[in-house]
Protein backbone atom coordinates (compact mmCIF):
# COMPACT_ATOMS: atom_id res chain seq x y z
CA UNK A 1 0.00 0.00 0.00
CA UNK A 2 2.77 2.38 0.97
CA UNK A 3 6.25 2.04 -0.42
CA UNK A 4 9.23 4.24 0.50
CA UNK A 5 12.23 3.79 -1.76
CA UNK A 6 15.54 5.45 -0.82
CA UNK A 7 13.69 8.50 0.43
CA UNK A 8 15.86 11.42 1.42
CA UNK A 9 14.45 14.57 2.96
CA UNK A 10 16.60 17.55 3.76
CA UNK A 11 15.59 20.89 5.23
CA UNK A 12 18.46 23.16 4.27
CA UNK A 13 21.55 21.55 5.74
CA UNK A 14 19.63 19.25 8.03
CA UNK A 15 19.03 15.76 6.75
CA UNK A 16 15.85 14.44 8.30
CA UNK A 17 15.48 11.19 6.39
CA UNK A 18 18.44 9.23 5.02
CA UNK A 19 17.73 6.82 2.18
CA UNK A 20 14.72 5.43 3.93
CA UNK A 21 13.17 2.20 2.66
CA UNK A 22 10.07 0.63 4.08
CA UNK A 23 6.68 -0.58 3.02
CA UNK A 24 3.29 -1.01 4.59
CA UNK A 25 0.83 -3.61 3.40
CA UNK A 26 -2.87 -2.87 2.84
CA UNK A 27 -4.85 -2.88 6.11
CA UNK A 28 -1.63 -3.06 8.07
CA UNK A 29 -1.34 -0.88 11.16
CA UNK A 30 2.14 0.48 11.71
CA UNK A 31 3.35 2.68 14.52
CA UNK A 32 6.44 4.85 14.29
CA UNK A 33 8.26 5.46 17.54
CA UNK A 34 11.52 7.18 18.30
CA UNK A 35 12.99 10.33 19.79
CA UNK A 36 11.81 13.78 18.73
CA UNK A 37 13.45 14.96 15.55
CA UNK A 38 14.01 11.45 14.26
CA UNK A 39 11.84 12.15 11.21
CA UNK A 40 8.64 10.34 12.14
CA UNK A 41 6.30 13.23 11.55
CA UNK A 42 8.15 14.11 8.34
CA UNK A 43 7.19 10.70 6.99
CA UNK A 44 3.51 11.44 7.55
CA UNK A 45 3.86 14.93 6.08
CA UNK A 46 5.56 13.52 2.98
CA UNK A 47 2.74 11.03 2.56
CA UNK A 48 0.14 13.78 2.92
CA UNK A 49 2.09 15.79 0.28
CA UNK A 50 2.61 18.61 2.74
CA UNK A 51 6.33 18.23 2.02
CA UNK A 52 8.23 17.09 -1.07
CA UNK A 53 10.96 14.47 -1.04
CA UNK A 54 14.49 15.65 -1.72
CA UNK A 55 15.20 12.41 -3.56
CA UNK A 56 13.83 8.89 -3.76
CA UNK A 57 10.24 7.87 -4.36
CA UNK A 58 7.12 7.23 -2.36
CA UNK A 59 4.32 5.15 -3.81
CA UNK A 60 0.82 4.84 -2.45
CA UNK A 61 -1.25 2.03 -3.90
CA UNK A 62 1.15 1.84 -6.84
CA UNK A 63 0.96 5.56 -7.59
CA UNK A 64 3.99 7.75 -7.20
CA UNK A 65 3.40 10.75 -4.92
CA UNK A 66 6.02 13.12 -6.21
CA UNK A 67 6.16 12.38 -9.92
CA UNK A 68 3.88 11.36 -12.73
CA UNK A 69 4.27 9.98 -16.21
CA UNK A 70 3.70 12.27 -19.11
CA UNK A 71 4.15 10.29 -22.26
CA UNK A 72 7.21 8.27 -21.42
CA UNK A 73 8.88 10.98 -19.37
CA UNK A 74 8.66 11.33 -15.63
CA UNK A 75 7.82 14.85 -14.53
CA UNK A 76 7.09 16.39 -11.13
CA UNK A 77 3.50 15.83 -10.06
CA UNK A 78 1.04 18.62 -10.77
CA UNK A 79 -1.88 19.59 -8.54
CA UNK A 80 -4.28 17.33 -10.41
CA UNK A 81 -2.07 14.30 -9.89
CA UNK A 82 -1.56 15.18 -6.23
CA UNK A 83 -5.30 15.43 -5.69
CA UNK A 84 -5.73 12.05 -7.25
CA UNK A 85 -3.25 10.44 -4.85
CA UNK A 86 -4.45 12.38 -1.83
CA UNK A 87 -7.92 10.96 -2.29
CA UNK A 88 -6.68 7.74 -0.71
CA UNK A 89 -5.04 9.41 2.28
CA UNK A 90 -6.48 11.07 5.35
CA UNK A 91 -4.65 12.70 8.21
CA UNK A 92 -5.39 13.63 11.82
CA UNK A 93 -3.16 16.33 13.29
CA UNK A 94 -1.67 16.86 16.70
CA UNK A 95 -3.39 20.24 17.01
CA UNK A 96 -6.70 19.03 15.47
CA UNK A 97 -6.71 21.94 12.96
CA UNK A 98 -10.48 22.19 12.80
CA UNK A 99 -11.71 25.10 10.69
CA UNK A 100 -12.81 27.86 13.08
CA UNK A 101 -15.03 29.46 10.45
CA UNK A 102 -17.35 26.44 10.34
CA UNK A 103 -19.43 24.59 12.88
CA UNK A 104 -18.78 20.94 13.64
CA UNK A 105 -21.12 19.58 10.98
CA UNK A 106 -19.65 21.84 8.31
CA UNK A 107 -16.14 20.88 9.30
CA UNK A 108 -17.06 17.30 8.46
CA UNK A 109 -19.21 17.88 5.37
CA UNK A 110 -17.34 20.70 3.63
CA UNK A 111 -14.57 18.60 2.10
CA UNK A 112 -16.80 15.75 0.83
CA UNK A 113 -19.16 18.33 -0.68
CA UNK A 114 -16.51 20.61 -2.20
CA UNK A 115 -13.66 18.28 -3.00
CA UNK A 116 -15.55 15.08 -3.83
CA UNK A 117 -18.82 16.55 -5.04
CA UNK A 118 -21.00 14.52 -2.67
CA UNK A 119 -24.52 16.02 -2.45
CA UNK A 120 -24.81 18.02 0.78
CA UNK A 121 -27.71 15.99 2.17
CA UNK A 122 -25.83 12.78 1.70
CA UNK A 123 -22.70 14.27 3.27
CA UNK A 124 -24.69 15.44 6.27
CA UNK A 125 -26.27 12.07 6.76
CA UNK A 126 -22.84 10.48 6.72
CA UNK A 127 -21.48 13.18 9.04
CA UNK A 128 -24.23 12.50 11.56
CA UNK A 129 -23.39 8.81 11.50
CA UNK A 130 -19.74 9.64 12.11
CA UNK A 131 -20.65 12.03 14.91
CA UNK A 132 -22.64 9.26 16.51
CA UNK A 133 -19.64 6.98 16.26
CA UNK A 134 -17.39 9.55 17.97
CA UNK A 135 -20.19 10.19 20.50
CA UNK A 136 -20.71 13.83 19.66
CA UNK A 137 -24.15 13.75 18.06
CA UNK A 138 -25.34 16.61 20.24
CA UNK A 139 -22.47 18.86 19.09
CA UNK A 140 -23.25 18.95 15.38
CA UNK A 141 -24.12 22.65 15.44
CA UNK A 142 -21.56 23.64 18.05
CA UNK A 143 -18.58 25.74 17.17
CA UNK A 144 -15.14 24.08 17.47
CA UNK A 145 -14.09 26.63 20.11
CA UNK A 146 -16.94 25.40 22.32
CA UNK A 147 -15.49 21.89 22.45
CA UNK A 148 -12.81 20.40 24.67
CA UNK A 149 -9.55 19.25 23.11
CA UNK A 150 -10.67 15.64 23.19
CA UNK A 151 -13.96 16.49 21.52
CA UNK A 152 -12.18 18.56 18.89
CA UNK A 153 -9.87 15.68 18.11
CA UNK A 154 -12.82 13.31 17.79
CA UNK A 155 -14.41 15.72 15.32
CA UNK A 156 -11.10 15.84 13.43
CA UNK A 157 -11.12 12.04 13.25
CA UNK A 158 -14.69 12.06 11.95
CA UNK A 159 -13.70 14.74 9.44
CA UNK A 160 -10.84 12.63 8.12
CA UNK A 161 -13.01 9.51 7.90
CA UNK A 162 -15.75 11.38 6.03
CA UNK A 163 -13.40 11.42 3.03
CA UNK A 164 -13.31 7.61 3.13
CA UNK A 165 -9.54 7.30 2.91
CA UNK A 166 -7.76 3.99 2.48
CA UNK A 167 -4.78 5.17 4.49
CA UNK A 168 -5.13 7.13 7.70
CA UNK A 169 -2.19 9.04 9.13
CA UNK A 170 -2.24 9.84 12.84
CA UNK A 171 0.29 12.46 13.89
CA UNK A 172 0.69 12.39 17.68
CA UNK A 173 -3.05 12.74 17.95
CA UNK A 174 -3.17 12.69 21.74
CA UNK A 175 -0.06 14.78 22.48
CA UNK A 176 -1.95 18.05 22.76
CA UNK A 177 -4.70 16.66 24.99
CA UNK A 178 -5.17 16.94 28.72
CA UNK A 179 -4.24 13.61 30.33
CA UNK A 180 -7.82 12.70 31.25
CA UNK A 181 -8.97 13.12 27.64
CA UNK A 182 -6.32 10.87 26.12
CA UNK A 183 -7.94 7.52 26.79
CA UNK A 184 -11.25 8.50 25.16
CA UNK A 185 -9.55 9.37 21.88
CA UNK A 186 -7.35 6.29 22.05
CA UNK A 187 -10.19 3.86 22.60
CA UNK A 188 -12.09 5.49 19.74
CA UNK A 189 -9.11 4.94 17.45
CA UNK A 190 -8.76 1.37 18.68
CA UNK A 191 -12.39 0.69 17.77
CA UNK A 192 -11.97 2.28 14.37
CA UNK A 193 -8.80 0.30 13.73
CA UNK A 194 -10.39 -3.01 14.65
CA UNK A 195 -13.68 -2.48 12.81
CA UNK A 196 -12.26 -1.28 9.51
CA UNK A 197 -9.57 -2.30 7.11
CA UNK A 198 -7.88 1.07 7.06
CA UNK A 199 -4.17 1.11 6.54
CA UNK A 200 -2.94 2.98 9.58
CA UNK A 201 0.30 4.85 10.00
CA UNK A 202 0.65 6.28 13.43
CA UNK A 203 3.24 8.46 15.16
CA UNK A 204 2.91 8.39 18.93
CA UNK A 205 4.72 8.68 22.22
CA UNK A 206 2.11 6.55 23.98
CA UNK A 207 3.72 3.13 24.08
CA UNK A 208 0.67 1.32 25.42
CA UNK A 209 -1.40 2.70 22.59
CA UNK A 210 1.28 1.65 20.10
CA UNK A 211 1.30 -1.86 21.55
CA UNK A 212 -2.49 -2.07 21.40
CA UNK A 213 -3.15 -0.79 17.98
CA UNK A 214 -0.32 -1.92 15.74
CA UNK A 215 0.69 -4.97 13.81
CA UNK A 216 4.17 -3.58 13.46
CA UNK A 217 6.31 -1.05 15.24
CA UNK A 218 9.16 0.84 13.58
CA UNK A 219 11.81 2.32 15.81
CA UNK A 220 13.34 5.46 14.29
CA UNK A 221 16.50 7.28 15.03
CA UNK A 222 18.28 9.97 13.02
CA UNK A 223 16.14 9.49 9.96
CA UNK A 224 16.56 5.76 9.71
CA UNK A 225 14.78 2.67 10.89
CA UNK A 226 16.71 1.13 13.74
CA UNK A 227 14.40 -1.76 14.42
CA UNK A 228 11.29 -3.19 12.80
CA UNK A 229 9.09 -5.84 14.37
CA UNK A 230 5.80 -6.81 15.96
CA UNK A 231 4.95 -4.81 19.10
CA UNK A 232 5.53 -7.74 21.47
CA UNK A 233 9.06 -8.13 20.24
CA UNK A 234 9.92 -4.41 20.15
CA UNK A 235 8.53 -3.69 23.59
CA UNK A 236 9.43 -6.93 25.37
CA UNK A 237 12.72 -7.96 23.84
CA UNK A 238 14.18 -5.19 21.71
CA UNK A 239 17.28 -6.28 19.85
CA UNK A 240 18.94 -2.93 19.43
CA UNK A 241 20.61 -1.01 22.22
CA UNK A 242 19.15 2.23 20.76
CA UNK A 243 15.62 0.87 21.13
CA UNK A 244 16.29 -0.29 24.67
CA UNK A 245 17.62 3.15 25.63
CA UNK A 246 14.67 4.90 24.06
CA UNK A 247 12.07 2.70 25.70
CA UNK A 248 13.85 3.04 29.02
CA UNK A 249 13.78 6.84 28.71
CA UNK A 250 10.11 6.90 27.70
CA UNK A 251 8.99 4.56 30.46
CA UNK A 252 10.95 6.47 33.08
CA UNK A 253 9.31 9.73 32.12
CA UNK B 1 -42.44 66.02 16.77
CA UNK B 2 -41.29 68.45 14.16
CA UNK B 3 -38.49 67.24 11.99
CA UNK B 4 -36.04 69.74 10.68
CA UNK B 5 -34.37 69.22 7.36
CA UNK B 6 -30.76 70.17 8.05
CA UNK B 7 -30.23 70.95 4.39
CA UNK B 8 -33.13 73.37 4.13
CA UNK B 9 -32.57 76.93 3.03
CA UNK B 10 -35.30 78.01 5.48
CA UNK B 11 -33.02 77.46 8.47
CA UNK B 12 -32.38 80.65 10.44
CA UNK B 13 -29.53 83.01 9.63
CA UNK B 14 -26.16 81.72 8.52
CA UNK B 15 -27.37 78.08 8.56
CA UNK B 16 -30.04 78.69 5.98
CA UNK B 17 -27.48 80.48 3.91
CA UNK B 18 -24.78 77.80 4.02
CA UNK B 19 -26.32 74.39 4.73
CA UNK B 20 -27.92 73.83 1.29
CA UNK B 21 -24.50 74.23 -0.33
CA UNK B 22 -22.66 72.20 2.28
CA UNK B 23 -25.20 69.41 1.89
CA UNK B 24 -24.70 69.36 -1.85
CA UNK B 25 -20.98 69.16 -1.27
CA UNK B 26 -21.40 66.48 1.38
CA UNK B 27 -23.35 64.37 -1.08
CA UNK B 28 -20.54 64.59 -3.63
CA UNK B 29 -18.03 63.74 -0.88
CA UNK B 30 -20.10 60.75 0.06
CA UNK B 31 -20.42 59.60 -3.53
CA UNK B 32 -16.72 59.85 -4.25
CA UNK B 33 -15.89 58.15 -0.95
CA UNK B 34 -18.30 55.30 -1.74
CA UNK B 35 -16.95 54.93 -5.27
CA UNK B 36 -13.35 55.10 -4.07
CA UNK B 37 -14.04 52.59 -1.29
CA UNK B 38 -15.70 50.11 -3.64
CA UNK B 39 -12.77 50.34 -6.05
CA UNK B 40 -10.19 50.22 -3.25
CA UNK B 41 -11.72 47.09 -1.73
CA UNK B 42 -11.86 45.28 -5.06
CA UNK B 43 -8.26 46.24 -5.82
CA UNK B 44 -7.14 45.34 -2.29
CA UNK B 45 -8.62 41.85 -2.60
CA UNK B 46 -7.21 41.16 -6.04
CA UNK B 47 -3.74 42.60 -5.42
CA UNK B 48 -3.62 41.19 -1.88
CA UNK B 49 -4.34 37.72 -3.25
CA UNK B 50 -1.75 38.24 -5.96
CA UNK B 51 0.80 39.25 -3.34
CA UNK B 52 0.16 35.91 -1.61
CA UNK B 53 0.55 33.89 -4.81
CA UNK B 54 3.09 31.08 -4.96
CA UNK B 55 4.17 32.40 -8.37
CA UNK B 56 7.01 34.86 -8.11
CA UNK B 57 6.05 36.94 -11.16
CA UNK B 58 2.50 37.42 -9.89
CA UNK B 59 3.85 38.47 -6.50
CA UNK B 60 6.27 40.80 -8.26
CA UNK B 61 3.51 42.56 -10.21
CA UNK B 62 1.52 43.03 -7.00
CA UNK B 63 4.57 44.34 -5.18
CA UNK B 64 5.33 46.92 -7.88
CA UNK B 65 1.74 48.11 -7.85
CA UNK B 66 1.64 48.40 -4.07
CA UNK B 67 4.95 50.22 -3.76
CA UNK B 68 4.19 52.59 -6.61
CA UNK B 69 0.77 53.71 -5.46
CA UNK B 70 1.67 53.87 -1.79
CA UNK B 71 4.82 55.76 -2.53
CA UNK B 72 3.30 58.60 -4.56
CA UNK B 73 0.81 61.11 -3.26
CA UNK B 74 -2.89 60.95 -4.10
CA UNK B 75 -2.73 64.55 -5.22
CA UNK B 76 0.00 63.87 -7.77
CA UNK B 77 -1.84 60.77 -8.99
CA UNK B 78 -4.90 62.94 -9.36
CA UNK B 79 -2.96 65.49 -11.43
CA UNK B 80 -1.71 62.72 -13.66
CA UNK B 81 -5.13 61.19 -14.20
CA UNK B 82 -6.88 64.48 -14.74
CA UNK B 83 -4.34 66.79 -16.36
CA UNK B 84 -1.50 64.67 -17.74
CA UNK B 85 -3.57 61.79 -19.16
CA UNK B 86 -5.37 63.94 -21.75
CA UNK B 87 -2.02 65.28 -22.97
CA UNK B 88 -0.58 61.79 -23.29
CA UNK B 89 -3.62 59.90 -24.55
CA UNK B 90 -5.96 62.59 -25.77
CA UNK B 91 -8.66 61.22 -23.51
CA UNK B 92 -10.17 63.47 -20.85
CA UNK B 93 -11.61 61.74 -17.80
CA UNK B 94 -14.62 63.09 -16.00
CA UNK B 95 -13.31 64.82 -12.88
CA UNK B 96 -15.33 62.83 -10.34
CA UNK B 97 -14.36 59.65 -12.13
CA UNK B 98 -10.69 60.66 -12.12
CA UNK B 99 -11.01 61.37 -8.41
CA UNK B 100 -12.63 58.04 -7.61
CA UNK B 101 -9.97 56.30 -9.69
CA UNK B 102 -7.09 58.03 -7.89
CA UNK B 103 -8.58 57.32 -4.46
CA UNK B 104 -9.32 53.70 -5.32
CA UNK B 105 -5.86 53.07 -6.77
CA UNK B 106 -4.08 54.70 -3.86
CA UNK B 107 -6.09 53.30 -0.95
CA UNK B 108 -6.35 49.99 -2.82
CA UNK B 109 -2.56 49.75 -2.57
CA UNK B 110 -2.69 50.19 1.19
CA UNK B 111 -5.60 47.77 1.35
CA UNK B 112 -3.65 45.11 -0.56
CA UNK B 113 -1.07 45.17 2.19
CA UNK B 114 -3.86 44.67 4.74
CA UNK B 115 -5.28 41.73 2.78
CA UNK B 116 -1.84 40.18 2.30
CA UNK B 117 -1.07 40.52 6.01
CA UNK B 118 -4.40 39.03 7.03
CA UNK B 119 -3.94 36.07 4.69
CA UNK B 120 -0.51 35.50 6.15
CA UNK B 121 -1.91 35.64 9.68
CA UNK B 122 -4.00 32.52 9.09
CA UNK B 123 -1.98 29.67 10.63
CA UNK B 124 -0.26 27.44 8.02
CA UNK B 125 -1.81 24.45 9.78
CA UNK B 126 -5.20 25.53 8.43
CA UNK B 127 -3.87 25.33 4.90
CA UNK B 128 -2.36 21.95 5.65
CA UNK B 129 -5.63 20.64 7.02
CA UNK B 130 -7.32 21.85 3.84
CA UNK B 131 -4.71 20.06 1.71
CA UNK B 132 -5.20 16.88 3.74
CA UNK B 133 -8.93 17.12 2.98
CA UNK B 134 -8.11 17.39 -0.70
CA UNK B 135 -9.55 20.84 -1.37
CA UNK B 136 -8.31 22.44 -4.59
CA UNK B 137 -6.03 25.47 -4.12
CA UNK B 138 -8.95 27.73 -5.03
CA UNK B 139 -11.29 26.02 -2.57
CA UNK B 140 -8.67 26.29 0.17
CA UNK B 141 -8.60 30.03 -0.35
CA UNK B 142 -12.34 30.43 -0.77
CA UNK B 143 -13.66 28.25 2.05
CA UNK B 144 -10.84 28.07 4.58
CA UNK B 145 -8.26 30.85 4.35
CA UNK B 146 -10.24 33.90 3.20
CA UNK B 147 -13.10 33.61 5.71
CA UNK B 148 -10.56 33.43 8.52
CA UNK B 149 -8.45 36.24 7.12
CA UNK B 150 -11.53 38.41 6.70
CA UNK B 151 -11.91 38.86 10.45
CA UNK B 152 -8.32 40.14 10.56
CA UNK B 153 -8.91 42.61 7.76
CA UNK B 154 -11.81 44.54 9.19
CA UNK B 155 -10.14 46.78 11.82
CA UNK B 156 -7.32 48.05 9.58
CA UNK B 157 -9.83 48.46 6.73
CA UNK B 158 -11.83 50.74 9.00
CA UNK B 159 -8.77 52.98 9.27
CA UNK B 160 -8.28 52.98 5.53
CA UNK B 161 -11.90 53.85 4.80
CA UNK B 162 -11.68 56.83 7.13
CA UNK B 163 -8.44 57.87 5.44
CA UNK B 164 -10.22 57.57 2.13
CA UNK B 165 -13.14 59.67 3.28
CA UNK B 166 -10.82 62.44 4.35
CA UNK B 167 -8.73 62.18 1.21
CA UNK B 168 -11.82 63.00 -0.87
CA UNK B 169 -11.21 66.63 0.07
CA UNK B 170 -8.24 66.54 -2.33
CA UNK B 171 -10.74 66.23 -5.16
CA UNK B 172 -11.65 69.88 -4.62
CA UNK B 173 -8.27 70.72 -6.15
CA UNK B 174 -9.46 69.51 -9.54
CA UNK B 175 -12.71 71.46 -8.92
CA UNK B 176 -14.92 68.55 -7.90
CA UNK B 177 -17.69 70.30 -5.96
CA UNK B 178 -17.30 68.29 -2.76
CA UNK B 179 -17.73 69.43 0.83
CA UNK B 180 -14.31 71.07 1.02
CA UNK B 181 -14.88 72.85 -2.29
CA UNK B 182 -18.34 74.16 -1.34
CA UNK B 183 -16.96 75.31 2.00
CA UNK B 184 -14.18 77.32 0.43
CA UNK B 185 -16.64 78.78 -2.03
CA UNK B 186 -18.98 79.91 0.74
CA UNK B 187 -16.13 81.51 2.65
CA UNK B 188 -14.87 83.25 -0.46
CA UNK B 189 -18.31 84.62 -1.13
CA UNK B 190 -18.53 86.14 2.34
CA UNK B 191 -20.11 83.59 4.68
CA UNK B 192 -18.88 83.48 8.25
CA UNK B 193 -15.62 81.53 8.13
CA UNK B 194 -15.84 80.13 11.64
CA UNK B 195 -19.34 78.77 11.15
CA UNK B 196 -18.59 77.22 7.78
CA UNK B 197 -15.37 75.58 8.90
CA UNK B 198 -17.05 74.32 12.06
CA UNK B 199 -19.91 72.82 10.06
CA UNK B 200 -17.41 71.13 7.75
CA UNK B 201 -15.65 69.59 10.73
CA UNK B 202 -18.90 68.26 12.10
CA UNK B 203 -20.01 66.79 8.78
CA UNK B 204 -16.68 65.03 8.12
CA UNK B 205 -16.69 63.71 11.65
CA UNK B 206 -20.25 62.37 11.41
CA UNK B 207 -19.38 60.55 8.20
CA UNK B 208 -16.23 58.98 9.58
CA UNK B 209 -17.95 58.00 12.80
CA UNK B 210 -20.68 56.31 10.78
CA UNK B 211 -17.98 54.31 8.98
CA UNK B 212 -16.53 53.26 12.33
CA UNK B 213 -19.92 52.14 13.63
CA UNK B 214 -20.63 50.10 10.53
CA UNK B 215 -17.16 48.52 10.59
CA UNK B 216 -17.47 47.65 14.27
CA UNK B 217 -20.66 45.82 13.49
CA UNK B 218 -18.96 43.99 10.63
CA UNK B 219 -16.00 43.22 12.89
CA UNK B 220 -18.23 41.64 15.53
CA UNK B 221 -20.02 39.55 12.95
CA UNK B 222 -16.73 38.45 11.43
CA UNK B 223 -15.24 37.58 14.81
CA UNK B 224 -18.26 35.48 15.63
CA UNK B 225 -17.99 33.69 12.30
CA UNK B 226 -14.51 32.44 13.20
CA UNK B 227 -15.52 31.62 16.76
CA UNK B 228 -13.94 34.55 18.51
CA UNK B 229 -16.31 36.60 20.58
CA UNK B 230 -19.58 35.24 21.85
CA UNK B 231 -21.62 33.05 19.55
CA UNK B 232 -25.27 33.93 19.71
CA UNK B 233 -28.06 31.37 19.73
CA UNK B 234 -29.62 33.13 16.79
CA UNK B 235 -26.52 32.70 14.62
CA UNK B 236 -26.20 29.04 15.51
CA UNK B 237 -29.77 28.58 14.35
CA UNK B 238 -29.13 30.59 11.20
CA UNK B 239 -26.12 28.40 10.46
CA UNK B 240 -28.21 25.30 10.86
CA UNK B 241 -30.86 26.62 8.53
CA UNK B 242 -28.41 27.22 5.73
Amino acid sequence: MIQFDKVVKRFGDVTVLRELDFHVKPAERVTLIGPSGSGKTTILRLLMTLERVTSGTIEVDGQCLSHMKRGDRTVPADEKHLRQVRKKIGMVFQQFNLFPNMNVLRNITEAPVRALGVPREQAEEKARELLEMVELSDKALAHPSQLSGGQQQRVAIARALAMEPEVLLLDEVTSALDPELVSGVQSLLRDIARSSNLTLLCVTHEMNFARDISHRVLMFDQGQIVEDGPPEQIFNEPEQQRTRDFLQAVLDA
Amino acid sequence: MMTVNPCSGDLPGVFGETMPFLCQGALVTLQSAAGGAALAIVIALIVGLMASSPLRTVRGVARVYMEFFRGTSVLVQLFWLFYAMPILTGYQLDKVFAGVLALGLNLGAYGSEVVRGALQAVPPSQREAAIALNFTPLQRMRYVILPQAFAEMVPPMNNLLIELLKATSLLSVITVADLAYEGRLLVNSGSDQLVVFALMLVIYFLFSYTITLVMRFVEKRAARMVGRGKPRRATAAAEAAR
